[in-house]
């Protein structure tokens, strides 16, 4: 990857984590936290990710803090633009970002020492696929068909996680429609009434 | 510098300005002037057909009228002119970037779109897209994702209640109708096995388009061999039928088009997000709408009837021509502005839907439709193989 492209989505990372912090208002805040997802996506797609970097996007900035910002937005959240900064939110904020530094520089020591995989040529790596697959055509020819390759680890070694996975998240989500759904007398009653329920 | 990483730099260069200016922009331009002359047709009026060269400014007796093609010109111009008057109540920051988070989104999706096949330049074939990426569709959503952003914080910039209540209703009915649109491509995904819209375009002209499969390796349907080879093809056309139904409406959703226009909805939310905006920061939201249009409409095209080939085998013939790239590209904007004009007909014809309407659209009946027919889809091709 070219450094003065990393470098830019580094910085772009690094002053979106920044103002996510620094910005008063909760909006400004949450559309920082984007240009900072963006910034990451970036570098994943320079590392030739770009499944992961695309996800990224699709994911967090393109659902989660649209979500968010619905939220912030609707409550019209003003409260944090008033308030002083208090003692105990900023040590914590110190803390444990130093905590993950130290923990991240641990992990950074280890891994000079650690035996890295050998590095195999695109054709090399396509033998170990079926003949008449998309991932050997792509890996023959030159592209990494990093798409293909995820969906097979996904779907072949790791079925069963990813299988409980999605479970999981059917759970959370029916959990989500059963709790939020009107109780079936208030329902009735609704229907009853002419005028809407202004309660 | 390296030659070769030269040559990139440059044909992409020049892949970006063609694509963008030359082609993408006339047409939104043109797709306005389309809008006015075929509403005025549907409504049975005359239209704007005056805009030409005004010859009388400079002396002359007559204006040369050109059925009004300069109409887009003149109302761009008025756009850049037009004072731009900014509230004093709105939030600055946000109301001046909101535009741009509308139209950016729109544009970026041009560069994984397969224009043409390829062309030969200095002896080295060059692909007629601007990246040809192995992840083209979810790219499309990606970026189709952030265009919310502009929507959202135009309505909530404003500090006002008609652009609020738009732009919540925006956010809503685009995360709504992502759902579906992302669920309705998958069974396209599971027939061809690929995610790259230049394979996926290729494989069409071999094996005729997604919606159209009146050919494939064994010839067309004035061969015999046709006819043996071809039940997978027409059975597949059901669940890819359903598909395209669910995908092209949720593209009308997403791109906050008439019948799904409730963002904006006139009757109800005076100019919906965009109330407070004038003059050049209207236009941007106009050219992302539209921008959102064509690059929807050439999706579309790209999946479902063959991006930028003719068929019948004759693509191969067209490729080996000295520019049969180019003449791939004349194919493809054909079939793009055939949609458009489908998009705008659709704008005239059907009526706004009430919002709840929408909503059950989209969560009731077209979610799990786009659901069910990956079942099917995957039941089809277990059957055939």
């Amino acid at each position: 990857m070219p450094s003065v492209i990393f470098y830019i989505f580094a910085a772009m990372m690094l002053v979106g984590g920044l103002m996510v912090v620094f910005m008063r208002n909760p909006v400004s805040s949450a559309l920082s936290m984007v240009l900072s997802f963006l910034g990451l996506a970036g570098i994943f797609i320079g590392l030739n990710a770009y499944f992961v970097g695309i996800l990224q996007i699709l994911v967090y900035a393109g659902a989660i803090m649209v979500l968010f910002i619905f939220i912030i937005m609707l409550l019209d959240v003003k409260d944090e633009e008033s308030h002083p900064r208090k003692g105990i939110a900023l040590t914590a904020g110190v803390l444990i970002p130093v905590v993950l530094l130290i923990q991240l520089a641990g992990v950074l020591v280890t891994d000079e020492k650690s035996p890295s995989a050998p590095a195999l040529s695109l054709n090399v790596a396509a033998e170990d696929y079926q003949q008449d697959s998309v991932i050997y055509k792509k890996l023959s020819s030159g592209s990494l068909p990093d798409i293909h390759l995820i969906g097979r680890k996904l779907f072949t070694e790791y079925n069963f996680p990813l299988q409980v996975i999605a479970v999981l998240l059917l759970v959370a989500t029916v959990g989500c429609v059963a709790l939020s759904r009107k109780s079936v007398a208030q329902n009735n009653r609704d229907k009853d009434s002419d005028i809407p329920d202004q309660g | 510098m390296d030659p070769e990483i030269l040559f990139l730099i440059l044909t992409t260069a020049v892949k970006i300005i063609v694509f963008t200016f030359v082609f993408t922009l006339p047409i939104i331009a043109y797709s306005t002037y389309a809008e006015r002359r075929v509403s005025s047709i549907i409504q049975d009026r005359v239209g704007p057909n005056r805009v030409g060269i005004p010859l009388t400014l400079f002396g002359a007796k007559k204006d040369i009228p050109f059925s009004g093609l300069l109409q887009p010109l003149a109302d761009g111009l008025k756009a850049f002119l037009k004072e731009d008057l900014v509230p004093a109540h709105v939030r600055k920051f946000f109301f001046w970037i909101a535009p741009a988070l509308t139209a950016a989104p729109a544009f970026l999706c041009i560069c994984i779109i397969p224009f043409g096949s390829s062309i030969t330049v200095f002896d080295q074939p060059v692909k007629l897209v601007i990246a040809d990426i192995d992840a083209g569709p979810l790219f499309i959503f990606a970026i189709a994702s952030l265009s919310v952003y502009g929507i959202t914080f135009a309505g909530w910039a404003s500090n006002n209640k008609y652009s609020f209540l738009g732009g919540v209703r925006s956010c809503a009915q685009m995360i709504s109708y992502e759902i579906s649109l992302g669920l309705s491509l998958i069974p396209i995904l599971m027939v061809f096995g690929q995610l790259n819209l230049s394979d996926i375009v290729q494989s069409q002209a071999n094996n005729g388009w997604t919606l159209l499969p009146l050919w494939n390796e064994h010839g067309s349907v004035f061969n015999a061999a046709y006819w043996q080879n071809c039940t997978e093809q027409w059975l597949l056309m059901i669940p890819l039928g359903i598909s395209f139904i669910v995908f092209t409406t949720s593209i009308f959703a997403e791109t906050n088009r008439m019948p799904f226009d409730l963002p904006e909805c006139e009757t109800e939310l005076v100019g919906g997000y965009h109330t407070e905006y004038s003059s050049m920061k209207f236009a941007l939201f106009f050219l992302g709408e539209y921008a959102a249009m064509i690059v929807g409409s050439a999706v579309i095209v790209t999946l479902f009837f063959g991006g930028w080939s003719l068929g019948f085998g004759l693509d191969t013939a067209i490729s080996s021509m000295a520019f049969g790239g180019l003449l791939h590209i004349l194919i493809f904007l054909t079939k793009v502005i055939a949609f458009v004009i489908f998009f705008i007909w659709v704008r005239w014809t059907v009526p706004r839907f009430r919002y709840d309407q929408l909503m059950k659209l989209g969560w009731v009946v077209f979610f799990e439709l786009a659901l069910v027919n990956i079942f099917i889809t995957a039941g089809i091709i277990m059957l055939l193989n």
